[in-house]
């Protein structure tokens, strides 16, 4: 724990000294009791509806538990089970994953800076508009999107996908998209970057807001010639806490996408698992076999590899002196 | 000043080759709307028309009238979910601004364990430990009152954390200054912190309610009574299912724009907020 933020003077060990440390720890958290009350509502929801449930998790992920037998500790058998023999783990949902976020990850990040600089570029009196028609995929959300799906990738002749494709003679007979696990994938790729402009990319246009114009003025007197040195020597720099939110939202949003496949094809498990992503494993175990523990033990492995990613964003962040 | 000369050639094919990028962006959400009103017989045309052309309300009809024929009305779910986003929306705004205003601001012991524990769990999908918040709410005895609904959501640390970047970035000064002129922690609080990050709230605000809005988990884990049941949970049974059917086509089209509409009346609402605060005050 670290709560070296206070002053410490370097003490010896005598008992004296704890005492004077311990009285000034008890002022100093009596100095700022206001912070402490400022801090309490949200503190306790955020431990009981998410700091307590991922510790029982955790644990979960230790047991064998079908939600109603009693549950048995077996230690690390799920962890070794996941990592040896899960077939479906190794060689669909991991690839799966990985690859989606690769995709839809940088992509979406780097597309979501792109045009929000570009909405930014333009008259403040449009940009409004270019916001909201860049925003609407993502407010849509994915109960009311699921009406547009199934009528865009419909398998017969009226699906407009078909429709269109028929029409520019790309293909020759209407194809099932949604059931296909050859294009299963790429559908959901396409479909998410297309959702992609959502918290994030309104950060970064509020970030893009916040930029003091006058730095442009100095930056221009300082030699800057171009639209591109302004974007890495001023923009960017200047608007670093919302780059690093976007990013880890971008992160967070990509790790957990696997609504989108059910949302897509109607089922719990796409057809022969090409759309198989690690959140779908989690849904999988738990709620159609109910084996809890495994399922724990699943979300606890993606949570550890959401953690290494999400330490990467931030040495990326945190170090380089331009973004 | 900037305007005229800013109308640059640059300006003119960027403001063209957008607004074609736009209008294809936009597209699905013509079609929820046009769908809505499609009668019956135009849903399951061919040639597909992606326009309406007979307008008509039937849809609407059928859905209010498919849920008065089961034991709860449609108006239930409705009130549900107006009654439950108010509260979410109030309620996050108020403790998240507290808590980044306290995290933003000032040091005190365990500053950077919240903080590390905050930014750890943004990564966090709720998703993932269903059974065990579960367990929590029939623990508190939470189940079916709108507090079921509501605490989960107002532990949001994407919330948090947003407005812990804006709030820091208030000049110290600012702040120094209005203590200088005797105001308490509160009035700090509620005249110069919370006016001046409206920016930031209104983002957060914008979010929050397309996540409570949109939000099925829970209606489906924590509430047992169907009258405690909000209106995304009606859709999504609704729903589902129905990507290879025919029958309720018409239900779920005009089901989807009423899932649509309030988080775009809420977004236009907020994000105009969101531009005119950062025009005018001068605040970095």
């Amino acid at each position: 724990m670290n709560t070296g933020l206070a002053p410490n003077i370097a003490s010896s060990s005598s008992k004296a000294s704890i005492r004077t440390k311990l009285s000034r720890f008890g002022k100093q958290l009596r100095k700022d009791l206001f912070c402490y009350l400022y801090l309490a509502p949200f503190f306790t929801c955020f431990m009981l509806f998410i700091i307590i449930p991922v510790f029982m998790a955790a644990l979960l992920g230790f047991t064998s538990y079908d939600g109603f037998e009693k549950l048995h500790f077996i230690g690390f058998n799920n962890y070794i089970v996941l990592l040896t023999q899960d077939v479906i783990f190794l060689t669909k949902a991991i690839p799966n994953t990985f690859l989606f976020a690769l995709l839809v990850g940088p992509g979406g990040y780097l597309l979501s800076f792109l045009f929000a600089w570009l909405i930014h570029q333009l008259p403040l009196k449009i940009r409004d508009y270019y916001t909201l028609a860049f925003y609407a995929p993502s407010m849509a959300g994915g109960v009311a999107l699921s009406v547009v799906w199934i009528a865009a990738f419909s398998g017969d002749r009226v699906g407009y996908i078909n429709r269109l494709f028929l029409k520019l003679g790309w293909i020759d007979n209407p194809v099932i998209w949604l059931q296909d696990p050859k294009y299963l994938l790429t559908i959901m790729i396409v479909v998410s970057l297309w959702m992609s402009f959502s918290v994030g990319f309104l950060a970064m246009l509020a970030g893009l807001q916040t930029v003091n114009r006058e730095l442009y003025e100095a930056g221009r007197i300082d030699g800057i010639t171009n639209r591109i040195q302004e974007v890495f020597y001023i923009t960017l720099p200047s608007m670093k806490p919302q780059m690093l939110f976007s990013a880890v939202m971008q992160i967070v949003g990509t790790l957990k996408a696997g609504a989108i496949s059910t949302q897509l094809t109607g089922l719990p498990i796409t057809p022969s698992y090409s759309g198989h992503l690690i959140i779908n494993h989690i849904d999988d175990y738990a709620f159609i076999r109910f084996e809890l523990g495994y399922a724990s033990a699943v979300s606890v492995v993606l949570l550890i590899i959401s953690y290494f990613i999400m330490r990467f964003a931030y040495r990326l962040f945190g170090s380089k002196e331009e973004l | 000043m900037r305007k005229r000369r800013k109308w640059s050639g640059f300006q003119v094919t960027l403001v063209t080759s957008f607004t074609a990028l736009a209008a294809f962006m936009l597209l699905p959400i013509v079609f929820i709307l046009n769908h809505a009103f499609k009668p019956q017989n135009e849903l399951f045309l061919f040639p597909p028309q992606f326009l309406v052309q007979n307008p008509t309300l039937r849809n609407f009809e059928s859905l209010f009238l498919h849920a008065s024929n089961a034991t709860v009305p449609f108006t239930r779910y409705l009130f549900n979910s107006l009654l439950v986003a108010g509260l979410t929306l109030a309620g996050v705004i108020l403790v998240s601004s507290m808590a980044a205003y306290a995290l933003g601001k000032y040091r005190f012991h365990f500053k950077a364990l919240v903080m590390s524990l905050i930014t750890i769990s943004l990564m966090f999908a709720p998703e993932t430990v269903s059974i065990p918040r579960y367990l929590i709410i029939s623990g508190l005895g939470l189940n079916n009152t709108y507090f079921g609904h509501l605490l989960p959501s107002l532990a949001s640390p994407v919330a948090v954390f947003l407005l812990i970047g804006f709030i820091s970035q208030i000049p110290n000064e600012v702040i120094e200054a209005a203590k200088m002129d005797g105001a308490s922690h509160f009035g700090i609080f509620s005249r110069i912190v919370m006016p001046l990050s409206v920016p930031a709230i209104a983002t957060i605000s914008i979010f929050t309610f397309q996540g409570v809005w949109g939000d099925v988990e829970t209606s489906t884990l924590f509430m047992q009574e169907e009258t405690m049941r909000t209106l995304a949970f009606y859709v999504n049974s609704l729903i589902s299912g129905l990507q290879n059917s025919v029958a309720g086509q018409n239900m779920a089209a005009a089901a989807g724009l009423l899932m649509f509409l309030p988080n775009l009346i809420i977004f236009l609402l907020f994000q105009k907020r969101v531009l005119e605060t950062m025009v005018h005050s001068g605040i970095k």
